[in-house]
């Protein structure tokens, strides 16, 4: 029998705090195993408080340079300096100095120093994890080095690791939390990705960014619908953004009501759907309907 | 003086804080308001002002001239971002890896790859009254937010230092468009949420600006929805909290249409008060 062609679900949201996370985990834990999960929020994961995973293989990330100077070789002459578009290098006590949060690692100074007095050298930027959790899942996840760069291709990188999970295990979901925004990480998240599904709030900055995350997916073509998150703190934007869906012929998911249990479960490390509440039927509602919108892209 | 209004975690209430305090202080004198969360800005949508000037930002990014290339192959070489790319008899430029840092061009002994201007974004100037506003919005589809964030602070430098109060609204996160939006602050208010994600994430954003050395300080918003996790640990790190904000259904309603809401809400006017004072104890 053919194996069936494997999905790549990545939920995305622009505005930060619309229920991304939240939302997400609960799909994980609806799809059971399977699916293989990608955390790519890298540079705030937090799926990991929801599903406890064990954190049992991990790997460093190393990405891009930075420009060492080695005193005892350095003339002095500053063309490192003068040629740095990053004003990375600066004179400070008789030496040039580089700036390891400016430097960018182009290694332009490292070419031109008469006295190769540069040598760029690799900078780890964080770390990526292979993981089992406790819904029974596999999950990669990752964590970007405090003001560290490079997050698209960490995003990269941890989407890779699912893929290969998922091709070598048969399952056919990967299920992917993104970053908010609409930069690197988030265009680097909706590489490959068969299905987006948006968080939005009833918010004139909800509608406002949700405006611009769709107009970047449309420019990758990719099939998406969306969730109103806590749709009851505002009817009439909620019916706002409803209007917006249909106007753009993207699909209207589910509204889900401002429910406190939300923030109680995830203090308990928990997810909305492990208990019984409409809440959970909705969510399970959800669930099938993407599964649905797979299958007739499928065919 | 300048307040950078930061978090982790993306929707705590940072543009909340930062709207509010900033249309509050203008009642009294010139105040800067800087939205640097430049690939969601949403200031705007709660000043109600006169928009002045908008300029066009751009990227400098090489183009390849094939009448003068030799393909020697140093540009493919020298490019650490793999942006310029010789396959074969062609040069390659991807545009979004670029960085703009000029070495391909300059080293290129054809002179065959000449710098040209794309456009990034755009930064707007909005005027109420006291308040000045300076938006700055990437174009959708860009990748790198940090290039227009410095050329923000840049015009900003230019135009408007006479303002002696600057609030600036940061992108959510730890990585570099944090790093690049927070770089002249002399204060860093972060904005969190008494949850477990709220947590998480209020810890790594005081590592980074640990890490960039700044006096900061908490604000928790919604304080009455979670536990106590947060307040214990800021007690622990000995990061001071300057207000806590309840969750209240005029504020999120008020928010959710464009509203300002610190005259409906008494705390907000206070937190604001012991906000200011210790930024003032702290520079």
């Amino acid at each position: 029998m053919p194996v069936r062609n494997m999905s790549e679900i990545v939920v995305l949201s622009g505005k930060g705090g619309t229920g991304k996370t939240s939302i997400t985990s609960s799909l994980a834990v609806l799809a059971g195993n399977k699916a293989v999960i990608g955390d790519c929020d890298v540079d705030a994961a937090n799926m990991y408080l929801l599903l406890e995973p064990d954190f049992g293989k991990t790997f460093e990330f190393y990405s891009g340079g930075l420009a060492v100077i080695d005193h005892d070789l350095c003339s002095r002459c500053g063309k490192c300096a003068d040629v740095c578009r990053f004003n990375a290098i600066s004179y400070i006590n008789d030496q040039y100095r580089v700036n390891s949060l400016d430097c960018e690692g182009c290694a332009y100074c490292e070419k031109i120093c008469p006295t190769h007095a540069i040598i760029m050298q690799e900078r780890k930027s964080g770390c990526v994890y292979i993981s089992e959790t406790r819904i029974g899942s596999t999950m990669v996840h990752a964590r970007l080095d405090i003001a560290a760069e490079n997050s698209g291709k960490l995003v990269a990188r941890v989407k890779n690791e699912a893929r290969a999970i998922a091709a070598r295990e048969n399952k056919p979901y990967i299920i992917v939390d993104g970053s908010p925004g609409i930069g690197c990480p988030v265009i680097s998240s909706l590489a490959g990705a068969n299905y987006v599904i948006l968080i939005t709030e009833p918010s004139m900055s909800g509608l406002h960014d949700l405006r611009r995350i769709v107009t970047l997916i449309k420019k990758f073509r990719i099939s998406a619908g969306c969730i109103v998150n806590k749709y009851d703190l505002n009817e009439e934007k909620t019916s706002e953004i409803k209007q917006f869906l249909q106007g753009e012929q993207m699909m209207h998911l589910a509204d889900l009501p401002y429910d406190i249990h939300f923030t109680q479960m995830m203090i308990e490390g928990k997810t909305i759907v492990e208990f019984p509440s409409p809440l959970k039927y909705t969510l399970e509602n959800i669930w099938e309907k993407v599964k649905k919108q797979l299958d007739i892209k499928d065919q | 003086m300048k307040i950078a209004v930061a978090s982790g975690k993306g929707g705590t209430g940072k543009t909340l804080l930062a709207t509010n305090l900033a249309v509050f202080l203008s009642r009294e004198q010139k105040i800067l308001l800087v939205d640097l969360d430049v690939e969601e800005p949403n200031d705007f949508l709660f000043i109600d002002g006169k928009t002045e000037n908008v300029s066009v930002q751009y990227k400098m990014i090489p183009a390849w001239d094939e009448s003068k290339c030799t393909l020697c192959g140093i540009c493919s070489e020298t490019c650490q971002y793999h942006a310029v790319v010789q396959l074969g008899t062609v040069v390659v430029v991807f545009n979004e890896l670029c960085h703009s840092c000029y070495a391909c061009s300059e080293l290129c002994p054809a002179q065959a790859l000449p710098m040209q201007k794309h456009k990034m974004g755009e930064i707007k100037t909005i005027i109420s009254g006291h308040l000045t506003l300076v938006e700055s919005r990437l174009d959708v589809g860009v990748e790198q937010a940090v290039p227009l964030i410095r050329q923000t602070h840049a015009l900003v430098d230019e135009n408007y230092s006479d303002i002696q109060i600057q609030i600036i609204d940061c992108p959510p996160g730890t990585s570099c468009p944090v790093v690049a939006a927070t770089k002249n602050a002399n204060y860093v208010l972060l904005v969190t949420e008494p949850t477990p994600f709220g947590l998480n994430d209020l810890k790594l954003a005081v590592e980074t600006i640990r890490k960039i050395n700044k006096p900061s300080g908490v604000v928790i918003n919604r304080f009455d929805i979670g536990n106590d996790a947060v307040e214990r640990y800021c007690e622990r790190e000995q990061i001071p909290i300057l207000a806590k904000i309840p969750f209240d259904r005029k504020i999120a309603e008020g928010y959710s249409n464009g509203e300002l809401v610190f005259d409906k809400i008494r705390q907000m006017t206070t937190s604001f008060g012991h906000i200011i004072n210790a930024v003032q104890d702290a520079c």
